[in-house]
């Protein structure tokens, strides 16, 4: 692009800023990301309002053209930085200006696993879709799960893998819970490369997320339907 | 006509129409399995080969398979299906028992080059451990490089890599040139760098079984 062509953010208007934040998203443009959302913020929006309404928007579209083979790993994870810089903003105000919360989650890759790009991933936008994520890393044992949803009482369980090797061991933290008979207190999602729906179901999970959008679809079906069991029982 | 990484990589290799036994492999593993085959006049076999890029795409791996064993099924007494798991999460396994066919044992070629029961022993000791064979530190930039984007952005090397401490280069063959590309690789890759021969390890006693 000549500098002739270059865009200037701040002479945008509110419509035309988020639509180009859309497109910056797009192309991992992570210091435009970041002055896009200062910008934002300046002329008063509500951080909540920046992370739904530019960030979010912006990474479904993302989603969409991952899932539908029009964009690939390197584009999603250049846009995921982008978005981690701007969420590295509003993070610290949205817990200020009282943020609406849609629930909890505690996400692990499991043990003997190492990958996070896809867990990661996950955590950014179930947080930018309002919940509260705690991140345990990678190579979790069972024990750190069950440690963590004793201390963080989250309304999730999500485990991710990437190897056909490692998928087993989100069984045995399903058993454990099972035998534990804690099973039922929480909604339990897994994911990963050589998962699918059917494993999902055989090893006793809620439900099987083949990517970050459909795991944010999926946390809040289940969390809202969680409350309306409670609100009616 | 020579046979070719680029060639094995995107279309794969035809079978020829010879032998009772036809071998459907991945095209990373067609230079072993036909060396194995010249070195132990295994003629009684005939190999064609699946795409290696689906290596990249492991869930087109068992519609792929199905469709090769369909295919040629009335044309041999035999097939054996030379791809492990290979990231299809046991759906490569179901498709291969239900279609009454025997594939190799392993979830990945890494594995069954080592030694399916060694790898398993040391998996534990070895999460942090990434494994490269001779076709794919040939076919480096294609397999790793290029679909990962790092020829484009350098800058995601430790969001792919960063977890990872060690690269392993699972040499097949002695080939002072490939160890140098391994070797590269894994300074590419900001990794610590092992070679470790394993020739083709349970690779040639599945075939020999046949």
């Amino acid at each position: 692009m000549s500098d002739e062509d270059e865009i200037i953010l701040s002479e945008l208007d509110d419509e035309e800023l988020v639509q180009q934040m859309f497109d910056d998203l797009y192309d991992g443009l992570k210091e435009e990301i970041e002055e896009g959302v200062n910008i934002l913020l300046e002329r008063k929006w509500m951080p909540y309002d920046i992370l739904t309404k530019a960030l979010v928007g912006g990474m479904t579209i993302v989603g969409h053209d991952f899932r539908d083979g029009i964009l690939f790993v390197p584009e999603v994870l250049l846009a995921a930085n982008a978005m981690k810089g701007g969420m590295a903003i509003l993070k610290p105000l949205l817990a200020e200006t009282g943020a609406p919360r849609v629930g909890k989650m505690v996400i692990g890759t499991v043990k003997g696993d190492i990958h996070d790009i896809g867990k990661n991933l996950v955590s950014m936008m179930m947080e930018g879709a309002g919940f509260e994520v705690v991140d345990l890393g990678i190579n979790n044992p069972v024990e750190n799960y069950l440690e963590a949803i004793e201390q963080e009482g989250p309304d999730i369980l999500g485990m991710s893998a990437l190897l056909t090797t490692t998928m087993p061991y989100m069984k045995v933290v399903i058993d454990t819970m099972v035998e534990q008979g804690i099973r039922d207190d929480y909604i339990v999602l897994v994911g990963g490369a050589p998962l699918n729906e059917e494993f999902g179901k055989a090893i006793g999970a809620d439900a099987y997320c083949r990517d970050a959008a459909v795991a944010v679809e999926t946390a809040k079906e289940f969390v809202a339907r969680k409350h309306n069991q409670l609100a009616a029982g | 006509m020579a046979l070719t990484d680029a060639q094995l990589t995107d279309s794969g290799l035809p079978a020829s129409g010879a032998g009772p036994i036809l071998l459907i492999a991945c095209g990373a593993l067609a230079r072993e399995i036909l060396d194995l085959k010249h070195a132990n006049g295994w003629d009684h076999m005939d190999l064609t080969c699946l795409p290696a890029k689906y290596h990249l795409f492991p869930d087109k791996i068992t519609e792929a398979v199905r469709e090769a064993v369909a295919k040629h099924r009335d044309t041999y007494d035999t097939i054996f299906v030379v791809y492990a798991d290979c990231g299809t999460g046991g759906q490569l396994q179901a498709a291969c028992t239900e279609m009454g066919v025997e594939m190799i044992a392993g979830p990945h070629c890494y594995s069954f080059f080592e030694g399916n029961e060694k790898f398993a022993r040391q998996s534990e000791s070895e999460i942090t451990t990434f494994y490269l064979t001779d076709f794919l530190v040939r076919q480096f930039e294609a397999f790793v490089i290029k679909p990962m984007g790092l020829d484009r952005h350098p800058e995601l090397r430790d969001m792919y890599f960063g977890n990872y401490e060690k690269l392993v280069y699972q040499a097949q063959t002695d080939d002072p040139v490939l160890t140098e590309k391994a070797r590269a690789a894994a300074y590419t890759l900001g990794l610590t760098f092992e070679r470790r021969f394993t020739g083709y390890g349970d690779l040639q006693t599945a075939l020999q079984r046949l």
